[in-house]
């Protein structure tokens, strides 16, 4: 033992030529080469389950449903709860929960509306406000889950319920029309600009929606701070033992997710042309129902976001698809309630290649 | 869960709320189903106005949201511990309130339902409502009026409010389809009726953001839909939303139900051809004045001859106005609006 303490080198040297512990994968066959890629891809299955959900309605209902109109159409109609599902994936990663994304939507498109036509203030500075909006009701979440050491859930379960009732109370529930919206303030409909190629349709807010995703797969898979989110909902005290700064990490995540429902509020805007406080009060369970579907684990730390917005998708393309099929309206939640549970059936499936 | 953990909390806070301010005298409960939706907004002012020129107190309580049904009981047994003499509610569970209904009523209150039904209506002492029959039956009779002779070739969507199908939106539904001649299946359901002008019925939950999503819906089953029925005008600002994004915004007529500031604006923009406009002011006033006079002396408030319930009236609001169809300018419209 002192020999080895004394000459550390030569020992290190010698014992690597000796076998060391190995991660071996010893059982075989294609169930458990599945799982195996599942396991390093996790949005193999919702892309999967997307591919496979137009190709049965392609099949089902022809051009009507496989025509670039109809699948660009459901780009736009899952715009909204795209963009909040990225938002939700960052805290999903963290171990948390955001159940405040649509209230603070809702309220970041209410300042934007609201400054530009109660103050008279110009509508890029109106805009940079509710962005700011949504950053800051993210910092108080983030402030309190990282350095109160609340639970997630509580904390976002109240500024739900905050920031939605000061909604109401600031706005009086009041709408903005479309209309005043078009004449004064273009800016805040922006995203509704939209181009055409082909038959397919596409808007800036869709542009954006992948875009977004896409930065987000970059950094989260490519950056350090990228690898700290994912070493935070994984573990945060062997994150913290590693060096990561797991507070900064959590409130940052936290601002990013407030930011990204700024934006999401804007997008908004454009999609049902007003300024409605009645509207996306529900992107907080859409968007998890997204990210579970998406296959990013609601324990933390596993899953990729591009899976979020497979599973936005899956959610779009079930319900135009059964639509168009003529199907009674409560079979997409049904059948979506499915999803969840099979979603979440295979996430543990798949967790268990590493047990 | 959630929805169980916030109703509880905010049925602790009201209730707590309640019994402090307990008071003397003549008093009556306002519950609505939210107290930031205009329309009980509205409901709020002429209550409290009412209230203030009988020399009554008033106290108000609503749900968080739509469908906040734990939050409503527990304001009806605050009501009972209060002494209150008369009750007026809008319901957003309209069976499962009966019970606290009942309660209340065998403690000597007066209930009466305000805008919505209880279900059985008579769970209530009265009812003071919109027709909202008729209030679709107009929007229905002017969208075929306005079509004439290409009123047999419709293409219609139907933007309903949800599918829990509550009574509101299967009345004003129904109403229209009678009122635009076609024929219903069983009155009390929507969806069931086999005309082929009827291209297809989708669900908004009364907002821009479902009322969009509905009509690209419909428009992707068949792109010549040429009249849209919807539940309310924020739906309908939503439906022309997609219509723009169609190209369609100006071939097509949108009929809505309601009567709001934004929405009688939106007729006189050409959003919307006609809109049927209720007076949630009057059911308040009327409520209170109604339990005013119950406290005096036990009168019980009559019904609108001919119907179970008191009629608070509604007036198609529009521009254009068609033969043999009632209706009141935008001007007169924008006048009685309310939110």
């Amino acid at each position: 033992m002192s020999g080895d303490a004394d000459n550390f080198e030569a020992a290190v040297k010698a014992k690597g030529a000796e076998a060391v512990a190995e991660f071996k994968d010893t059982r075989k066959g294609v169930l458990a080469t599945v799982q195996h890629a599942l396991h390093v891809n996790p949005a193999l299955v919702p892309l999967f389950v997307l591919v496979a959900s137009i190709i049965g309605f392609g099949l089902l209902l022809g051009s009507k449903f496989f025509s670039p109109f109809a699948l660009t159409l459901i780009l736009q109609q899952v715009q909204i709860v795209g963009i909040v599902a990225a938002a939700q994936s960052l805290v999903i990663l963290t171990a948390g929960i955001d159940l405040s994304v649509g209230a603070i939507l809702v309220l970041s498109s209410v300042v934007m509306g609201q400054f530009t036509f109660r103050y008279g203030i110009p509508v890029e500075i109106a805009v940079a406000f509710g962005l700011m909006t949504g950053m800051i009701c993210g910092y108080i979440n983030g402030w309190l889950v990282a350095v109160m050491k609340l639970p997630p859930f509580i904390v976002t379960l109240g500024m739900w319920q905050i920031v939605l009732a000061a909604t109401f109370l600031y706005s009086a529930n009041e709408t903005i029309r479309a209309q005043e919206i078009e004449a004064n303030a273009p800016l805040l409909q922006l995203f509704a600009t939209k181009f055409q190629v082909g038959g397919a349709v596409f808007t800036v807010g869709v542009v954006f929606m992948v875009l977004l995703m896409l930065v987000l797969a970059y950094v989260l898979k490519q950056t350090a701070w990228g690898r700290h989110v994912y070493a935070v909902g994984d573990d945060p005290e062997a994150a913290q033992l590693s060096g990561v700064n797991v507070r900064r990490t959590l409130i940052s995540v936290y601002v990013l997710s407030g930011l990204i429902c700024g934006f999401a509020g804007w997008a908004m805007i454009g999609r049902i042309g007003s300024v409605s406080p009645t509207s996306g009060q529900l992107a907080n369970i859409e968007s998890i129902t997204a990210v579970v579907i998406g296959g990013i684990s609601l324990f933390g730390g596993r899953g990729s976001i591009l899976g979020a917005l497979f599973g936005a998708l899956i959610v779009g393309v079930f319900t135009l698809g059964l639509r168009l099929a003529g199907a009674d309206a409560q079979w997409t939640y049904l059948l979506i309630g499915v999803l969840i549970i099979a979603a979440v059936a295979v996430d543990q499936w798949i967790r268990k290649v590493s047990a | 869960m959630k929805k169980l953990l916030i109703g509880t909390a905010l049925a602790a806070i009201t209730s707590a709320s309640g019994a402090m301010a307990a008071g003397h005298g003549t008093s009556a409960c306002l519950i609505t189903k939210t107290d930031t939706n205009p329309f009980f907004v509205k409901m709020r002012e002429g209550a409290e106005a009412a209230a203030e020129a009988a020399g009554i107190t008033l106290r108000s309580y609503a749900g968080k949201v739509d469908g906040d049904h734990e939050t409503q009981v527990a304001a009806i047994e605050t009501c009972i511990a209060d002494g209150a003499s008369g009750i007026l509610i809008t319901a957003s569970d309209t069976s499962s309130i009966v019970g606290a209904v009942t309660q209340a009523r065998d403690a000597g209150l007066l209930v009466i339902a305000l805008d919505t039904p209880l279900d059985p209506i008579d769970a209530a002492d009265a009812t003071f409502a919109t027709d909202n029959f008729l209030a679709g039956e107009l929007i229905g009779q002017w969208a075929a009026a306005t079509l004439g002779d290409e009123a047999p070739n419709a293409r219609i969507a139907m933007l309903d409010l949800a599918v829990s199908q509550p009574t509101v939106g299967v009345l004003r539904d129904q109403g229209f389809l009678q009122g635009f001649g076609i024929d219903l299946g069983d009155p009390n359901k929507w969806g069931d009726e086999t005309d082929p002008r009827i291209v297809g019925n989708d669900v908004t939950a009364g907002n821009e953001e479902g009322g969009r999503k509905a009509m690209e819906n419909l428009l992707a089953v068949d792109p010549s839909i040429n009249v849209v029925y919807t539940i309310n005008e924020p739906a309908a600002a939503g439906a022309y939303e997609a219509l723009k994004s169609f190209g369609r915004e100006d071939d097509v007529l949108i009929v809505s139900v309601d009567g709001g500031c934004p929405g009688v604006q939106n007729v006189a923009d050409g959003v919307i051809g006609a809109t049927s406009q209720q007076y949630p002011l009057l059911m308040a006033s009327k409520g209170i004045e109604a339990i005013v006079a119950y406290a005096a002396d036990g009168t019980l408030p009559e019904n609108t001859p001919g119907k179970n319930f008191f009629d608070t009236g509604v007036a198609l609001v529009t521009d254009q106005p068609a033969d043999g169809v009632e209706s009141i300018s935008v001007a007169e419209g924008t006048d009685l609006c309310w939110g």
